[in-house]
């Protein structure tokens, strides 16, 4: 799949920007500070709904302003697509449409465009909290099953009712069974989302840092969890029920729900020793860009058509040798776009078009170049 | 800011439900611009209604006498009784004229967040009801969301000692729903095809 045209209105550093980009390996160049990393923010915020910088979306809309749109189209393999439109709103809910048409709920759109962005930022993965690792997660269920959106946000209404029930001093056992039983069914089924997202991923993030870490290390992840070990959704629930059984009275003394999905980690390895504590600063950035790819792969096997990829500062990073190795690893892409401050940082005969931003007066220039680069 | 009693106004407006702070702005706006005439008749129709419009003391539906019009009915299934969260589910569910028992309105759902345990609804009211044998069959039609679903895990639970079919509209709701949106054709269905609640297979 890819995106054909990109339009932005007031988002982050962009008054109104209007591009066109083709299905192949893009090149976005520009000096620090231009706006790449917002240009491809708005793709994958198109995607995703939530942008790999900020947890609250109002930091996307233009200083000075409380509104941003962002417009593109996408097109799949067989020539069908679709006009995707999001618009970000400052004090009122964010909105979609898909073919002008405005969809009800937002996570309605998801799916419409499946994309993955390897940004800096990305380091979190390894260096992070627990958060980010079920929050990118959750991302990859939800591009591979969308109805598990729903079930996200079911879940955390879940614990937010259970919580206050805990603390309200009227968590009887009749009124506390109640929610349990809520707990677990929702719960188990989330967990077992993301167990199988982690069988799926595991196997490609072992293959993927071997392509792209210059060092001899071996790394592989294991999803941590209520699900884990289990054999089926059923094991899962039953697993969740005896031990919230176990737990209740700890649940009671500290109010707060102890079982259950929001407390999953993924514990990343390398060479067997938590990447989290043990791994360099350059380990931890390609073990991050490892897991990205890992999710491209995994995207593009069951979709049986590749996500769009963003690779936001990417090959600045690489040697020649290593450059070469990713390409061919991800060259059944539609569309690769990656960003450079230079155009010597991208890879030579990688991109078809090169898009060169450059701003002046507030407003961003755009050039084209789809010539094979000077 | 504006005049305190325009505060005072959108404050209040902003209690109603489906009504944020932006909403109550513009609807103060709107009664300020309105003929007083206008207004006037509006708060007489709050009023009247406040004051003429009971509960029905055997079901919590909206009545304008001790019994609401459908225990009033002979002719209504005194063998089942479908419960539901408020009074606009009971016209929801009349709507799909596939239902032709009694109802119970319970007054809400459980929601710790909003301090609602399963003592705050009419339950206690339900269980009489129950007492005379009559009653063989208990319908949950609580909405197809996560307070509704914890109300009716409360309510199978409580059931499970009486000698009852308990059962619930067959799945085909919209999760995540409020009951009275569910089209007639849909909810018709889901009542039609109700299976136990109990998990054991289906009533038809
Ligand atoms: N909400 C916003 N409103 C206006 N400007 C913004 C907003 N958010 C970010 N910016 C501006 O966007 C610019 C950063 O853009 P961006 O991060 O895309 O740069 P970049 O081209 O990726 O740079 P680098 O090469 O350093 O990664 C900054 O100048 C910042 O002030
Ligand atoms: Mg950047
Ligand atoms: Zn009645």
């Amino acid at each position: 799949m890819w995106v054909s045209q990109l339009e932005l209105v007031n988002f982050r550093s962009y008054e109104k920007l209007a591009i066109e980009l083709s299905p192949q390996n893009i090149a976005l160049v520009g000096h620090n500070g231009r706006g790449k990393t917002n240009l491809v923010e708005a793709i994958g915020f198109a995607a995703t709904h939530s942008s790999h910088r900020v947890a609250n979306s109002t930091a996307l809309i233009r200083k000075g302003s409380d509104q941003s749109v962002i417009r593109l189209r996408t097109v799949n393999p067989d020539g069908s697509g679709a006009m995707l439109e999001l618009e970000i709103n400052e004090g009122r809910p964010n909105r979609v449409r898909v073919n002008r048409n405005q969809l009800p709920r937002l996570r309605d759109a998801l799916g419409q465009l499946r994309c993955v962005v390897f940004a800096p930022e990305d380091l979190r993965l390894i260096k992070g909290d627990p958060s980010d690792r079920r929050r990118f997660t959750d991302d990859i269920m939800v591009q591979v099953a969308p109805r598990y959106a729903g079930v996200r946000a079911e879940y955390d209404k879940v614990v937010r009712q259970r919580n206050t029930l805990l603390r309200s001093g009227r968590a009887d056992q009749s009124a506390l069974d109640v929610w349990d039983e809520q707990l677990v069914r929702i719960g188990s089924e989330l967990a077992w989302g993301r167990r199988n997202a982690w069988r799926r991923l595991d196997e490609h993030v072992t293959a993927m840092y071997d392509v792209i870490s210059a060092e001899s290390g071996s790394a592989s992840a294991l999803y941590r969890s209520v699900a884990q070990g289990a054999a089926s959704l059923e094991e899962v629930a039953s697993r969740m029920t005896e031990e919230l059984a176990r737990r209740r009275r700890e649940e009671l003394a500290r109010g707060i729900t102890l079982v259950g999905p929001h407390r999953d980690d993924v514990d990343f390895q390398l060479d067997g020793h938590p990447a989290r504590s043990y791994a360099s600063h350059g380990e931890s950035w390609s073990l991050a860009l490892a897991v990205k790819l890992a999710s491209f792969r995994v995207l593009a096997d069951l979709a049986g058509d590749p996500p769009v990829l963003i690779l936001d500062d990417v090959f600045a990073e690489l040697d020649e040798q290593r450059r070469q190795q990713l390409l061919e690893s991800i060259s059944d892409a539609d569309q690769v776009i990656a960003t450079a401050a230079v155009r010597s940082d991208i890879p030579e005969g990688f991109a078809s078009r090169w898009i060169t931003i450059d701003r002046a007066d507030e407003r961003s220039a755009v050039t084209y170049d789809d010539g094979q680069g000077v | 800011m504006y005049d305190p009693v325009i505060g005072e106004l959108v404050e209040e407006l902003g209690r109603f439900p489906g009504v944020g702070p932006k909403s109550a702005q513009r609807i103060a706006y709107w009664v300020l611009d309105a003929d007083a005439e206008e207004i006037e008749q509006l708060a007489k129709v709050l009023v009247e209604v406040k004051r003429r419009v009971k509960f029905c003391k055997v079901c919590g539906n909206v009545a304008d006498d001790d019994l609401c019009r459908i225990c009033r009915d002979e002719n209504r299934d005194p063998t089942m009784i479908c419960v539901v969260e408020e009074s606009k589910d009971v016209i929801a569910i009349e709507r799909t004229r596939e239902f032709a028992g009694r109802y119970h309105v319970l007054g809400g759902a459980i929601s710790p967040i909003d301090g609602i345990g399963p003592d705050d609804l009419r339950i206690h009211e339900l269980l009489p009801r129950l007492a005379d044998g009559q009653v063989r069959e208990v319908i949950i039609a609580t909405d197809p969301n996560l307070e509704g679903e914890a109300t009716a895990t409360y309510l199978t639970r409580l059931l499970a000692d009486f000698d009852l079919e308990v059962t619930r509209p067959a799945s085909g709701l919209p999760v995540g729903g409020d009951l009275e949106y569910a089209d007639e054709v849909t909810l018709g269905r889901a009542m039609a095809a109700r299976r136990s609640s109990a998990g054991k297979a289906g009533v038809e």
